[in-house]
């Protein structure tokens, strides 16, 4: 029963991805015929050739990294210091703050969209990379340092007070011991910030004006031409967003469901 | 080594509760003092406000004669055991001995030799680059006690660091944690719940409850001349049995309670009637429990070498006069 459930999901799930990889290498006529299966003995790679040659494709790729990299690379080492100092050390208010904290990144993106715009723009930084990473950086932190300090509460303390005991100072505990234990929850929750930024739409459309900055799925929203779309580039644009998000998760999966269940290592 | 006092000590915690409710303890140069108590008592609490990992509300603690209340653990100088062991999971064993060398800034010849030195006394040479994962319990217990070990602290804090073992596993470090605490003349607390590792392993033997030191005495005291009811009944294996002085027709002042330790008590002509209720073979002798024909039928415990009365005997019970311990209405010794 529960299988049956499982592999209903899974087809609702996957069909539109199968759809996208299928359409994406369907000659422009076929995608629309009714008839997909007959087109795939046309399948090419020509909408992939003209993603790249014709489109540029990459330029959008090479935006998405950085200012995902960059985001990841700020935010993390801010995340994990603000997430160690709540989970461990005594503070008045902590719970107030990480409420707080929680109630931040579930403010509808679309009501900052109009001050931050005004704020970048004053700022000359409409339209650059730090125009997306900073408010990213803004955006990430708080799901951040929500997780990881959930995942530093459940470290055995006593590795920390061995340590200190052992005449480490606070700061050089958190390099040489909690860091390295908190290896899962840390590479996990990276690779969440990576993938918000890696998808996120409605900042990336909004603070850039032109190719040179575009994100990738600012670009591909933009195919759109103005009396036509051509579905097939579309299509394959969204298959090469989709795949490095694959591959990613697919190999840290375990851990990725390991830092977000658990937290736990045990040595 | 050094000597470690605690003044007046007080640790209360956000909710009133007072874990620590005013300790004075002194431990000499060399002595193995061991803190017991049952679970919640406070031991473990006051350990780690030696250590300096939780601050005491009120009172001193002094290491050497010098004030180190307001000190932070890392500037100490001493050695803890975790009941956990608490090794660095993503380290080798050396690394983990090393460590607090490494953070003390010795050169690597240093480290080295004192690494070794420290596997040498517990066997641990051939474990030297394996995992903390990799190690049977008794073999991380090892490790953690090296790594207390190649500090060459002013003392050493061990909390509860044989509960994690198997029994017969348990003896055999019991008698290790001796062997060193002797060839170092090492200054420790070591605290436990277990009865019996506080009377064999400890010079002197602090008995705490609900935060307050019961007692402070050497084993031999704790177990002949028990200060209270409490103290009474927690040390010794079967507990003391504690009764009405008067039901027992024993002469005391009204609401007087007699202890009676089992092995002092014994079965045979005269005495108390009574009748066996159940056996407890132990090999080297039998616990006998039996109902007393007294007011209420309380039960008594009987410690018997011989070959004992079968279930549902009757029997009669007699016990030294001179071994029983008398304990005012207040729950104190009286006589």
């Amino acid at each position: 029963m529960s299988r049956t459930l499982a592999a209903i999901l899974i087809a609702l799930l996957l069909g539109p991805i199968a759809w996208m990889l299928a359409a994406s290498v369907l000659p422009e006529n076929q995608i629309f015929s009714g008839a997909p299966v007959q087109g795939l003995l046309h399948a090419s790679f020509e909408h992939y050739r003209a993603l790249f040659d014709e489109r540029g494709f990459l330029l959008p790729i090479r935006n998405s990294l950085i200012v995902a990299g960059l985001t990841t690379i700020i935010a993390l080492p801010c995340a994990t210091l603000c997430a160690y100092a709540l989970a461990r050390l005594p503070m008045r208010g902590k719970g107030v703050f990480l409420a707080l904290l929680l109630a931040v990144s579930m403010f509808p993106q679309i009501s900052v969209v109009a001050p931050l715009f005004l704020v970048l723009r004053a700022t000359g930084l409409i339209d650059t990379y730090p125009g997306l990473v900073l408010p990213y950086v803004t955006f990430t932190m708080p799901l951040a340092v929500w997780l990881l300090t959930g995942f530093f509460r459940q470290l055995p303390r006593d590795l920390e007070d061995a340590a200190m005991v052992d005449g480490a100072s606070r700061l050089r505990v958190i390099r040489d011991v909690v860091l390295p234990v908190a290896a899962p929850g840390l590479a996990s929750t990276a690779i969440l910030m990576f993938l918000y930024c890696w998808n996120e739409f409605l900042f990336a459309l909004s603070f850039t004006f032109g190719p040179e900055h575009q994100t990738v799925p600012v670009a591909i929203a933009l195919f759109r031409g103005r009396y036509q779309i051509a579905w097939g580039e579309v299509l394959a644009g969204a298959a090469v967003a989709t795949l490095p998000v694959v591959i990613v998760v697919l190999a840290f999966q375990r851990r990725i469901v390991a830092g977000l269940t658990s937290g736990a290592m045990k040595g | 080594m050094s000597t470690i006092a605690v003044e007046s000590v007080e640790r209360i915690y956000s909710g009133r509760h007072a874990a620590v409710a005013g300790i004075d303890l002194d431990v000499a140069h060399a002595e193995l003092l061991v803190l017991v108590g049952p679970s919640g008592c406070g031991k473990s609490t006051l350990l780690r406000l030696i250590a300096g990992l939780d601050a005491p509300t009120a009172g001193r603690i002094l290491l050497d004669s010098i004030d180190v209340t307001n000190m932070p653990p890392q500037q100490r100088d001493l050695a803890m055991v975790f009941q956990t062991y608490a090794l660095y999971p993503h380290m080798t064993v050396r690394e983990n001995l090393a460590y607090s060398l490494r953070v003390r800034r010795f050169d690597r010849a240093a480290i080295d030799a004192r690494v070794r030195t420290a596997a040498d006394a517990l066997d641990l040479a051939m474990l030297l680059d394996r995992r903390p994962s990799q190690l049977s319990g008794g073999q991380r217990q090892r490790v953690a006690l090296g790594r207390a070990l190649v500090r060459e602290p002013k003392a050493f804090l061990l909390d509860e660091p044989l509960s994690n073992l198997d029994p017969s596993l348990r003896t055999q470090a019991r008698a290790e944690i001796l062997r060193l605490q002797r060839r170092l003349e090492a200054t420790m607390i070591y605290v436990t719940h277990d009865q019996e590792e506080a009377l064999t392993l400890g010079h002197r033997v602090a008995v705490m409850r609900e935060g307050r030191l019961e007692q402070l005495a050497t084993p031999m005291e704790l177990y002949e001349r028990p200060a209270n009811t409490f103290v009474a009944r927690f040390i010794g294996s079967p507990a003391m049995n504690l009764l009405p002085a008067a039901a027992l027709g024993i002469p005391a002042a009204p609401d007087t309670m007699a202890g009676i330790r089992p092995h002092d008590a014994v079965i045979g002509e005269d005495g108390v009637r009574a009748t066996v209720d159940v056996l407890e073979p132990r090999g080297h002798d039998t616990v006998v429990h039996v109902r007393l024909e007294c007011a209420g039928s309380p039960e008594f415990v009987i410690t018997v070498t011989e070959k004992a009365p079968p279930s549902g005997a009757l029997v009669r019970v007699s016990w030294r006069p001179d071994r029983v311990h008398l304990f005012g209405a207040d729950g104190r010794r009286s006589g």
